[in-house]
């Protein structure tokens, strides 16, 4: 078994606010992140394919192939766009780390054809991140 | 906000980095100085000597369709901060942290100490902690978990 892993930078504003809450609660639950102009991130996104390279190519899947899956699936619909209003996926959800890259997953899973979608790991800043595997199958002894 | 059966279907951990400067010596009383010279070299140097570290950790949970989190930053910024950025940093390791009074403070034995520190998060369940050393070393722990390091 043998991970590939490719990056992907884009950027993007969104906001935490849920209209359950009172203002004063959204205020303190979601801090800065609350501003209702938004902000703005560059995320990156790694994602990572699990799988046997193939005898003939030596890879695991083709890396333009999955460039082009990133460039259609992630880049198109979340660079340079407002998450919260711009992106169906995400729409009654609260665009966090955890959240946008569960739906990067859900977006990118059915589309990997070749090896198998292994992780999905979203930086927000370089300081916070998310990773999402698939549960109960993530026994890949890399 | 995602159906109970997608939720189940992936797994997600929140990983956040702190960062924090400390000095260690790294010396055994039980060995001798030349033993001490040969297991750890320039980091026996009886003053001590110091690093930037880079601390990553990773928690799991269910992502609560209210917040979309995880565990409130906050939360856990105020609960590492107390438990392991208050006590290490800025400090020697040997001589203000109680637990590497009997054991050598290397980065792994310091992995497994913040590891220690951690575990009680009352909001997610810790799933791993990173230390890095330096920009070439890093090391990981997941306690007691078989299944931590399969991903």
């Amino acid at each position: 078994m043998v991970l590939l892993t490719r990056k992907i930078e884009f950027a993007a504003s969104h906001l935490y606010n849920n209209p359950g809450f009172s203002p004063e609660e959204n205020r303190r639950i979601f801090g800065k992140c609350n501003n209702p102009h938004g902000h703005g991130h560059n995320y990156t996104l790694e994602v990572t394919v699990a799988g046997e390279p193939d005898p003939i190519t030596g890879m695991v899947l083709d890396l333009k192939e999955l460039k082009e899956i990133l460039e259609r699936e992630v880049m198109q619909r979340m660079d340079h766009r407002f998450l919260n209003y711009e992106v169906p996926e995400l729409a009654g959800q609260i665009p966090t780390c955890e959240n946008i890259a569960r739906v990067i997953w859900q977006l990118l899973d059915p589309k990997i054809k070749q090896g198998k979608l292994h992780r999905v790991r979203l930086y927000e800043t370089p300081d916070l991140f998310a990773d999402c595997y698939r549960n109960g199958s993530e026994g890949v002894k890399a | 906000m995602g159906s109970g059966a997608q939720k189940s279907a992936i797994k997600i951990e929140l990983g956040r980095r702190y960062r924090f400067a400390a000095s260690h010596r790294l010396h055994n009383p039980a060995l001798s100085e030349e033993e001490n010279w040969h297991f750890y070299g320039k980091c026996n140097n009886p003053y001590g000597h110091g690093h930037n570290y880079i601390l990553e950790v990773l928690v799991s949970g269910k992502v609560d369709p209210a917040t979309g989190m995880i565990a409130n930053l906050a939360d856990l910024d105020g609960f590492v901060e107390r438990e392991v950025l208050g006590p290490l940093d800025h400090k020697s390791l040997n001589e203000d942290v109680e637990a590497f009074r009997s054991t050598v403070p290397t980065t792994e034995n310091l992995c497994v100490e913040i590891f220690r520190r951690l575990k009680p998060f009352p909001k997610a369940k810790l799933e791993r902690v990173r230390v890095q050393e330096t920009s070439n070393n890093s090391f990981e722990y997941c306690g007691d978990n078989p299944e931590g390091f399969e991903r």
